[in-house]
């Protein structure tokens, strides 16, 4: 065997001028690889936890502060919660968050534009995930970028708000095709807007077939109950596997 | 602005490929992006000086291949071209376009020295 190379010729020449010569090599490695890698570590962590992780995404002032807000008050009595906040800067998510009794991280991202698998990782280190059945992660309010980012959720939860306009599907296609399910929120104001609902359903489908839709107000309190269901039952299956 | 945070990965994925090899400087990156990855060749580009300053990949060349959006539907089993990302076939208008092509973001190759 060749010492030099470790290849099966006895000997041949190793001219190291050739081998320092502009050359191409293969490399084929997708850009998203080290958070995916991340993610996946996030995901396997998570499923020995029995944890049932949620990633909510959408534009800012949505609602998904106010939705959580709303959503741990009525079910922290059956369900234990943590919620992860991310925000370019500012605690006050976190603070709003902290005043309903659960558990709470804040991450700022400074100039970054969404979460990754790595501050999600280092994010959960402060909680007690084995007591924990719902990991709530609050992305950055962008409905670009977290798109592309797994956090290793178990699902994306995209908000939508009536005052948005209905065609936000479609403008920004690659949020509502990763997201499994849409809460079209702040429906106690459809009476005073042009918004149609049946319209905005459509474009949703158009971009992701399968999305699961959801209507409610975390004001009025409508359409709650049903998406209490949708966790609920997201919860029960983890703790079967 | 996400932009910022994959060419620093480009960055990364080079520099290690490239030190595996030995190798004193990146001489070229060809990466493909898809129509649909949602990430803006220009702004890559831009982001790329800052991110390899100081590195081996610093003046590095990047031959950016950008990759059209193709679709398949499952219903009339016509190949279409993509402007932008669909279910709906433009052609019988059923809700079953399957993309092919156009989320790519991946390193092809390097070209060291």
């Amino acid at each position: 065997m060749c010492i030099d190379c470790g290849c099966a010729e006895p000997f041949h020449k190793h001219d190291h001028e050739d081998n320092h010569s502009p050359r191409k090599i293969q490399v084929g490695e997708d850009l998203l690889a080290k958070n995916n890698r991340l993610a996946a570590a996030n995901r396997a962590r998570f499923a020995a936890e029995q944890l049932f992780v949620l990633n909510l995404v959408s534009s800012p002032g949505s609602g998904k502060t106010s939705i959580l807000e709303r959503t741990l008050t009525d079910l922290k009595s059956r369900l234990a919660f943590a919620v992860l906040e991310g925000d370019q800067q500012t605690d006050n998510d976190a603070n709003r968050i902290a005043a309903t009794g659960v558990p709470v991280k804040q991450i700022n991202t400074g100039a970054g534009c969404h979460l990754d698998a790595h501050m999600v990782g280092h994010g959960v280190d402060l909680f007690d995930l084995g007591a924990t059945d719902v990991l709530m992660i609050e992305n950055v309010g962008n409905l670009v970028c977290p798109a592309s980012f797994d956090l290793g959720e178990a699902h994306k939860v995209a908000v939508l708000s009536v005052t948005e306009g209905e065609d936000k599907p479609l403008k920004y296609p690659l949020m509502f095709q990763a997201a499994d399910l849409m809460l079209i929120n702040k429906i106690d104001l459809l009476p005073y807007l042009r918004f149609d609902l049946a319209q905005c359903k459509a474009f949703a489908r158009q971009v992701n077939p399968a999305i699961k839709i959801i209507e409610l107000s975390c004001y009025s309190g409508e359409g709650m109950e049903q998406w209490y269901d949708w966790l609920q039952q997201g919860v029960n299956q983890k703790r079967e596997t | 602005m996400h932009e910022l945070s994959l060419t620093q990965s480009i960055v990364d994925i080079a520099i290690e490929h490239a030190e595996r090899e030995s190798a004193s400087r990146i001489l070229s990156i060809t990466l493909e992006i898809g129509a649909f990855s949602g990430v803006i060749p220009e702004a890559v580009e831009f982001a790329f000086d800052v991110c390899s300053k100081d590195t081996l990949a610093e003046g590095a060349r990047l031959d950016i291949k950008r990759v059209p959006g193709l679709g398949r539907c499952m219903e009339c089993h016509q190949q279409v071209e993509l402007e932008y990302l669909t279910y709906t076939c433009p052609l019988c208008e059923s809700l079953a376009l399957e993309t092919l092509q156009g989320k790519e973001m991946k390193i092809i190759e390097l070209e060291i020295d």
